[in-house]
């Protein structure tokens, strides 16, 4: 009979820890803050300053669903990962959502079981060489050594556009942008490769960045945007419309400081939906009423993101404009 | 009436598992078997749970699918279109090649840095004390960076070798280093080198045949060849050196530096000819009997084993079939660092094993007229290692598994192509955790077994 109960009993915890992954949503709003994993530090997208607060185009993504779901944007913890460990962390609920320039990919969808709510950035994987090289294209790269971050896309499309260019390459694996910027400007590799906003982001923090120039050939696609578990779809809805919240913001005007305005008056019948004076879109996703007012006070809405911190690092809009802007960001209808 | 006192009923009772000594630990030991299973099917259960939760199964198919990442250092034939297993192996194959040259190297710093501890000189015992302090209590993951970072920074790039003033050069015309790596004259055998690794080879059983020889001659005569061959060798050892001297000196043909350089080169040899054979013993005849017959067949044969020297072509110095060998500098980093880490702390064993031994074993050694070598090999040594050996077997263990912080610069060994870059791809962290631990325990297992079966040879034999 022991043996039945200590049989029984060991069930119930295995059980129990099952089940406690089961609402992200609920165990956010119980533990009281976000936590929310980024990268080890790339310029412009996720780094902190003097204070040791984090900022950036992938951090402010974390601070908005925090004000969408507490109305307070620090409520958030951060984590900062590596390429190789992002995904584990993920899948083991060590991170409520994953915002680390992480391009959304098939297998990432589908077999490794998570679930991408949609795309901030889009991007394409470039080259960066020092200017007293003297290479002007990719196709001049035969037998170069290419610093790479391990664990990446970046590292399969470099072995497919090596291979398929029936050129040769020496991989110098590394694990973050730091040791990458190290061994690049020691000159133990000849070549950087990672997408194309993270070579603007590295370049601009080099002494002389016009020592350095980004190739023009762009190998890749690179979607890149925030991750969460698959299997959760309440929780997906919630990073999804917040990220699309502030892309819609961004088309109807609306910014960090008129919004609140804007809501309290009478605004067109579509934003209304949106910031909660109309309808209730917030309590269909589990959060308050003015979730997306919120959101958008948080760090502005896409466009003001955009330029605080991408602008500074040197990238266009380019193909992240609005879609009425001849881009590819474009949020579907909040009704 | 007479009781009969019958013998005390043996039968069972359920309390004699706790009370009869002779039950008892049987019992508690199948309550333990029990516990122990119970945890670990616990754990199976749990994972098993887990992973359903997660929309996860379990599969190896995954190994056989294309890897599509690339490599550096490979060993075998290896693209980025090989399957994942492939990229396993040539993992495996790097984390083996580490962990065999790091072991020789750690026992040789060792070996040298703990005989040198208990030298009487101060200096030299000081300063092995501040190496062993030093190297064993930095950690290793420091050491190994702190290598890299010297290798990546201060050497020369590629590059720097190029024009006509080059900002480096080779060293000795032979060796280039640059902050990628060390590039090394590879060894090419072309027609008629067979023949000198033949006659290499049959020196070696030669060399193994005369060894046979003089114990069996010693073991029945009682006598050493010592005495004699330094007779010989003493009266040889003068014509002998001026022989090779006059062999290899150059012709006056050829510019002076050339020359000079040519005629140190031949004077040296005559002189270590002449060294070797004043003080003939039986090391200077093994040395012979391994190097003169191949050297003379490497001569007869027309020199048939050249060297490939680096060559700088577009971004590299060219490896690889026909080219120089190219020692990475993340290996040579971690080689280096490894070596040293382990080196510290096989030193202290070393000493540990040689002040183990009672004075008394050389003092009487000596007594029997032994002379302080023959006392070292003799005496001393096979005692010590009876010491040395068993911890020595756990330095070669950890030095096999601080192989994984290879990853750190940038090394690809199992750890970072299987439990690294494939994990990350495949997302299959459970089955790559396993089979990566199944490669470290078979690996320290078989290195267990191979050096306990030579402990089993060098320990007391007890009769």
């Amino acid at each position: 009979m022991k043996y039945s109960v200590l049989l029984g009993t060991l069930a119930a915890v295995g059980l129990a820890a099952g089940a406690a992954s089961a609402g992200t949503l609920d165990d956010v709003k119980a533990k009281g803050s976000l936590q929310c994993g980024v990268s080890t530090g790339l310029a412009g997208f996720s780094y902190t300053d003097a204070d040791g607060e984090w900022l950036g185009f992938d951090v402010a993504v974390c601070r908005a669903v925090a004000a969408a779901i507490f109305g307070d944007a620090s409520a958030v913890n951060f984590t900062p990962l590596s390429s190789k460990v992002r995904f584990t962390a993920l899948a083991a609920g060590e991170i409520d959502m994953l915002s680390r320039n992480t391009t959304w990919t098939l297998t990432r969808d589908v077999d490794l079981g998570f679930t991408f709510v949609g795309v901030n950035y889009y991007d394409g994987q470039g080259f960066m060489v020092p200017a007293s090289l003297g290479v002007s294209s990719a196709m001049e790269l035969d037998g170069a050594t290419v610093c790479i971050q391990t664990g990446t896309t970046t590292e399969l499309n470099l072995a497919d556009f090596f291979r398929t260019n029936g050129m040769s390459y020496e991989p110098l694996p590394v694990e973050t942008v730091a040791e990458a910027q190290q061994n690049y400007l020691a000159g133990a590799c000849d070549v950087y490769t990672t997408d194309a906003s993270g070579l603007a982001a590295t370049r601009s923090t080099f002494e002389d960045p016009s020592a350095h120039v980004v190739l023009p050939e762009i190998i890749s696609k690179e979607p890149l945007g925030p991750v969460v578990r698959e299997g959760d779809e309440v929780w997906g809805d919630v990073v999804r419309w917040t990220l699309y919240a502030l892309v819609a913001a961004e088309e109807y005007g609306l910014t960090a400081e008129n919004v609140a305005e804007i809501a309290a008056g009478e605004p067109d019948p579509n934003v209304a939906r949106m910031l909660g004076a109309e309808g209730n879109l917030g309590e269909m996703l589990g959060l308050p009423n003015d979730w997306a007012v919120k959101a958008i006070e948080a760090g502005g809405n896409y466009g003001e993101i955009f330029d605080e911190y991408l602008t500074p690092v040197g990238l266009q809009r380019g193909l992240n404009a609005l879609y009425t802007e001849g881009g590819l960001q474009y949020a579907p209808p909040f009704r | 009436m007479t009781a009969v006192t019958e013998p005390p009923q043996q039968s069972f009772r359920i309390e004699m598992l706790w009370t009869d000594a002779r039950y008892r630990s049987g019992f508690l030991q199948v309550i333990a078997l029990m516990l122990v299973m119970l945890a670990v099917a616990w754990v199976v259960d749990n994972t098993i749970r887990n992973l359903e939760a997660l929309g996860k199964d379990f599969d190896f198919s995954f190994l056989f699918a294309p890897a599509s990442y690339d490599i550096n250092q490979v060993l075998i034939d290896y693209t980025s279109r090989s399957p994942h297993w492939r990229a396993a192996l040539v993992g495996m194959l790097n984390t083996l090649i580490l962990a065999f040259v790091g072991c020789i190297t750690c026992t040789i710093i060792g070996v040298i840095a703990g005989v040198l501890r208990l030298s009487k000189n101060w200096v030299v015992s000081r300063l092995m004390l501040v190496y062993i302090e030093a190297a064993r209590n930095v950690p290793l993951l420091l050491q190994i960076l702190l290598w890299g970072a010297i290798f990546s920074e201060t050497m020369p790039a590629p590059r720097d070798y190029r024009g006509e003033e080059p900002a480096a050069t080779l060293w000795f015309d032979a060796i280039a280093a640059t902050n990628r790596g060390f590039y090394i004259p590879r060894p090419l055998f072309e027609a008629g080198s067979g023949v000198v690794v033949g006659v290499f080879v049959a020196s070696l059983i030669g060399l193994f045949i005369w060894n046979r020889w003089r114990k069996a001659h010693q073991n029945a005569t009682g006598q050493t060849l010592t005495p004699r061959l330094e007779q010989i060798g003493k009266g040889f050892a003068v014509p002998a050196g001026l022989a090779v001297a006059w062999l290899f000196f150059p012709g006056f043909d050829q510019g002076t530096l050339a020359i000079a350089i040519k005629a140190v080169v031949a004077l040296g040899l005559g002189a270590g000819s002449a060294w070797l054979l004043y003080t003939f013993n039986t090391l200077s005849v093994r040395l012979a009997i391994l190097s003169v017959p191949a050297v003379l067949a490497f001569f007869v044969m027309g020199s048939p084993i050249t060297l490939a020297y680096p060559e700088l072509r577009g971004f590299n110095f060219l490896d690889g079939e026909g080219q120089a060998i190219y020692l990475r500098n993340s290996f040579m980093a971690l080689w280096l660092a490894l070596s040293l880490y382990t080196g510290a702390f096989v030193a202290e064993i070393v000493r540990g094993g040689i002040l183990a031994v009672s004075k008394g074993q050389s003092e009487a050694a000596a007594a029997l007229g032994l002379r302080p070598n023959l006392i070292m090999s003799l005496v001393i040594l096979p005692q010590a290692l009876r010491i040395i050996i068993p911890p020595q077997i756990s330095q070669f263990l950890n030095l096999t598994k601080n192989t994984s912080l290879a990853i750190a610069i940038g090394y690809m060994d199992v750890t970072g192509t299987l439990g690294g870059i494939t994990m990350n791809q495949t997302g299959r962290e459970m089955e790559c955790m396993l089979l990566l631990m199944a490669f470290y325990l078979v690996i320290s297992l078989t290195i267990s077994a191979v050096i306990n079966a030579y402990n089993e040879r060098v320990k007391l034999k007890e009769r």
